[in-house]
């Protein structure tokens, strides 16, 4: 069989450089367009989408063989802690035959040129960078080869790459280095190369640590804090007390800018949304250093305008929900049609599934999931330098060519007077969609005519920040004896504001979904993502939300609805395997259309010891789940018994405890192992979160909830002595996504054990969020919780904290 | 503006600045140490986690002003030199078991970890999973596994 050619581009440069479209026209084969069944997500999912969305672009990446014989790559992509600065290395050193540790991948500064190709979500960077960036590399390579032909006087088909050298038949060889100018092309032009099968591969699919191992474990990684911009002095806002409120006037102007350390106060248009949404504003500090901007930020005395949601509250939000929600109609002998101005998605006809079963039960549930968090253990930060006409911005945006023309925006400036550079992110998780801080940080250097360092305080992201909508989803299951007749799930959500995200994407490629005309953005957005992996009769599933998309300040969060849409399904289906006298992973078994997420099944099974004795009060919960042309399976065991639910650590979130997790995970071709690895544990931890302690409460207009510790992410205390990760052997010729695959899937798990652990399925999550207030609520003005002063007594437990929470209890 | 003069990483400094400047500020801001990371500012996300005459401490919670000329302050660009290496055990274990994700935690993550060691050692004793329980240090991207391997590892080289 012929060996596929790819096109690419040798690019004049005083050493060899290459070039070549990324997803480009000429190195992806066209698909065929999506049937509408089964679900459409098996056929047509998001990662599909953002590949389709990034076709036309016609703009080049470039990699250069440096003097000293190293590589250089700088990708479109943030890294953010997901792994793909070293994924992109290993790819390019597989190709070239050069130490991974010789090729210096970095970030790319916003290139508009680039148009969708440069945002990092969906769990598709992997996806999209796989050929591109080893079209480069082989192209790369090749005229290296050629180059050392000459000197070593063989033919050029004689030679071969490894270790950053290239080895004649003879046993003579020459570096790199040498070849880095001979090889260099004095015109542009195209260029055609084949790619190195992977039954050659010798780095790809073994496990190689991060390329910043070091640095990060040093304290010498660079985050954007950390970056020496000079005159960019600390910078923080003191934000109104309900969502989106607005400043009517600030009445000791004179008196804040004479505290030590302050030089500027302005107050700022804080619209994030910048020509379309809402608008508020805030009061924006700069000092000597952060601390004294949050002492100048509380002393501020302000007087707020309203906010956007002043009254509504949990309480007032479920109601809307659920008077949002359309009446369920499946079983249905006949054809469903629209109900309540949700769209059913059938994906089995319903008449057939119907067709000679018996008599049907039916059994319902309503999932009610409550305000999350996104946020990074680094804050929303960003360095704005607005002087002379120009701007030059530091953040670590997923999505910076949105983030460089809103800021040319609310400046008055074109997108090319804007710099927008990308230093490494300490974490995203989708709130890096969002350039709220970027723009913050314009909008004050523009003011006062000065370089600012502006960091969003933790009650900011808390209060001010993104959140992952509450929602609810209803499940209603039909079955006979032990058929399952059919399925249907009616997910209704506070709107989720993919404006900035998927948006323009979405709205480019309408014409080639099926559906994308009558369904909403965020309805395109669920039919992509939402899976049921099983076979459970007639499916239909809808979507519904409340609200305009910038009611409250929402956004993508990792895994996106799935994060709730499966739990809820999960925990039907293990209610399903129950009314059946059925195991619940055999049910499963028994009806995993897809063959790699069976394999996965049956490895948790076998390898997490599936149906083992355990004493009374701990329990294991096992799903599967697909996505990003992935499959992973789940299994925990959560431990419910007093002895553990109700240990005392001081100021901690205790309760039951995730004991054991086994996953195994398919990504077609695993790249990198021990990434792949981190992202399932992370997702593991996030779930965790999910199910028991992580939730924001909404009060009269704001969350309560002011730092961490009142916002209970999974903590050491909470995290299981045993997480075991299996990588299935590769069951495809290329990758899938990692950073969101695991999250959904574990908060299933988790729900799932936790139910059958206690023998009450819970129906609201996280578990303790209606139970109590777990902590005291900080003020809302003024804005920010002092720092506290009894440090040097107070190590390891905050001297304000409280008791032990135990959720369950 | 009163002057304040104490060690840090082993070298004496002395900065000018207000007495009720969190000592966070005071080295990120002022000396432009960064390995000390900002996480919540109020002693709950443990992100700064560096030490005082060598035990763990939360910079974000202690005025400049309680610094005395003789403290010593190590973060985590001193804590090598401590056992005069080029990377402390800790720092060592972390790297073999390629612990971080995003990274922002972890300076404060091997300083807890290091303290804690220390702390069970000269009590007798060796790091166990209850003692890695109460580490209060915050990891969003979730990396507690890799920690709690990584500790033990660290702890059998101190």
């Amino acid at each position: 069989m012929q060996r596929r050619r790819f096109l690419g581009y040798l690019i004049a440069a005083p050493t060899l450089a290459v070039g070549v479209k990324l997803t480009a026209d000429g190195v992806l084969e066209a698909q065929a367009l999506p049937s509408p069944t089964p679900e459409v997500s098996e056929v047509y999912d998001l990662s599909d989408l953002l590949l389709d969305s990034t076709r036309p672009t016609a703009n080049l990446i470039t990699i250069v063989v440096n003097e000293d014989g190293t590589v250089s790559f700088s990708i479109p992509r943030a890294e953010s802690g997901q792994g793909i600065t070293t994924t992109a290395a290993m790819l390019i050193a597989e190709e070239m035959g050069i130490d991974v540790s010789d090729v210096t991948v970095t970030l790319a500064d916003a290139r508009p040129e680039l148009l969708f190709n440069q945002q990092t979500q969906g769990s598709a960077s992997v996806i999209s960078i796989y050929t591109p960036v080893r079209v480069a590399a082989a192209l790369a390579r090749g005229q290296l080869v050629e180059a050392a032909a000459t000197i070593l006087g063989d033919e050029a088909e004689n030679l071969r790459t490894t270790g950053g050298r290239v080895l004649s038949t003879a046993g003579s060889s020459v570096p790199f280095a040498e070849l880095a100018a001979a090889a260099a092309n004095s015109v542009t032009r195209e260029a055609i190369t084949e790619l190195k099968p992977v039954d050659e591969f010798e780095i790809i699919g073994k496990g190689q640590r991060r390329d910043d191992v070091r640095a990060a474990v040093t304290g010498q990684k660079k985050y954007t804090m950390d970056l020496d911009v000079p005159e960019a002095l600390p910078t923080m806002i003191a934000r109104p007390p309900t969502i989106k409120g607005t400043v009517e006037s600030v009445n000791n102007l004179a008196e804040v800018k004479a505290m030590p350390g302050v030089t500027d106060v302005v107050e700022i248009s804080t619209d994030a949304e910048p020509g379309r949404g809402t608008t508020s504003s805030a009061v924006a500090v700069r000092a000597r250093t952060f601390g004294q901007c949050i002492d100048a930020v509380n002393a501020l005395d302000v007087t707020w305008g309203g906010g956007n949601v002043d009254d509504e509250s949990d309480a007032t939000i479920l109601a809307q929900l659920r008077a949002a929600d359309a009446p369920a109609n499946l079983p249905s002998p006949g054809p469903l049609d629209e109900a309540g101005g949700v769209l059913p998605l059938v994906t089995e006809p319903a008449t057939a599934a119907l067709d000679g079963v018996g008599a049907v039960e039916t059994i319902d549930e309503e999932f009610v999931f409550y305000w999350r968090s996104n946020a990074a253990m680094e804050p929303n930060v960003a360095i704005a330098d607005v002087r002379d006409g120009e701007a030059e911005i530091w953040t670590p945006s997923q999505i910076p060519i949105v983030t460089q023309s809103q800021i040319a925006q609310v400046l008055g400036m074109t997108p090319g007077q804007v710099t927008v550079h990308v230093p490494r992110g300490g974490g995203a998780f989708g709130r890096r969609l969002f350039s709220d801080v970027a723009l913050d940080a314009a909008r004050v250097s523009q003011e006062i005519g000065k370089p600012v360092r502006l960091m969003w305080h933790r009650a900011d992201e808390c209060r001010a920040g993104r959140v992952h909508p509450m929602c609810i989803s209803r499940v209603r299951a039909s079955f006979s004896g032990t058929e399952v007749v059919s399925f249907e799930q009616r997910h209704t959500s506070v709107a989720t504001d993919y404006t900035e995200s998927f948006g323009d994407m979405i709205t480019s490629q309408a014409a080639k979904l099926p559906f994308a005309n009558e369904l909403t953005l965020s309805q395109t957005v669920f039919l992509l993502t939402a899976s049921v992996p099983y076979d459970l009769g007639a499916v239909a599933l809808g979507y519904n939300e409340i609200f305009d998309f910038d009611r409250f300040a929402t956004g993508s969060v990792r895994n996106l609805n799935n994060q709730d849409f499966r739990p809820a399904q999960e925990l039907m289906v293990d209610r399903l395997a129950a009314r059946m006298g059925e195991d619940p992973l055999e049910f499963r078994l028994d009806r995993v259309e897809d063959e790699r997420a069976k394999a996965c099944l049956e490895t948790v099974r076998d390898e997490g010891d599936w149906g083992r004795d355990l004493p009374e009060g701990v329990a294991q919960g096992v799903v599967v789940h697909n996505e990003y042309k992935g499959s992973v399976a789940v299994l925990v065991e959560v431990d419910t018994r007093a002895a553990t639910a109700e240990r005392e650590i001081r100021g901690a979130t205790t309760g039951p405890r995730v004991r054991k997790v086994t996953v195994a995970v398919d990504v077609g071709l695993p790249i990198n192992p021990l990434g792949l690895k981190a992202q399932m544990e992370g997702g593991v931890m996030t779930g965790i979160s999910h199910v028991f302690t992580g939730s924001l409460h909404l009060r009269d207009g704001n969350f309560l909830e002011g730092s961490w510790d009142d916002y209970r992410y999974t903590r050491h205390w909470n995290a299981p002595p045993e997480i075991d990760v299996i990588v299935m052997p590769p069951s495809g010729d290329r990758p899938g996504g990692a950073g969101e695959l695991a999250v959904g899937a574990a908060t299933a798990a988790v729900a799932c054990a936790y139910a059958r652990a206690t023998g009450e399925m819970p129906t609201s999550f996280p578990i303790g969020h209606t139970k109590d207030v777990p902590f005291k609520v900080k003020s809302f003005v003024p804005p920010l919780p002092p720092s506290p002063v009894d440090g040097l007594t107070a190590y390891p437990t905050p001297s304000a904290a409280g008791p032990a929470f135990n959720p369950a209890s | 503006m009163p002057p304040h003069t104490f060690k840090v990483n082993g070298r004496p400094v002395t900065v000018e600045v207000e007495d009720d400047v969190r000592l966070l500020w005071v080295l990120r801001d002022l000396l432009k140490i960064n390995g000390p990371k900002y996480g919540c500012g109020i002693n709950v996300c443990k992100a700064c986690t560096s030490h005082i005459n060598g035990r763990a401490f939360n910079p974000c919670s202690v005025p400049v002003g309680q610094i005395k000329p003789t403290d010593e302050i190590t973060t985590i660009e001193g804590l090598p030199d401590t056992v005069g290496a080029d990377l402390h055990p800790m720092q060592e274990a972390w790297i073999d078991r390629d612990v971080p994700q995003c990274g922002y935690c972890q300076p404060g993550q091997i300083m807890a970890a290091v303290d804690l060691v220390k702390k069970v050692k000269a009590e007798g004793g060796s790091v166990t999973d209850d003692d890695i329980d109460e580490i209060r240090n915050m990891c969003a991207c979730g990396t507690y596994g890799r920690i709690r391997e990584a500790i033990k590892q660290g702890a059998a080289n101190m």
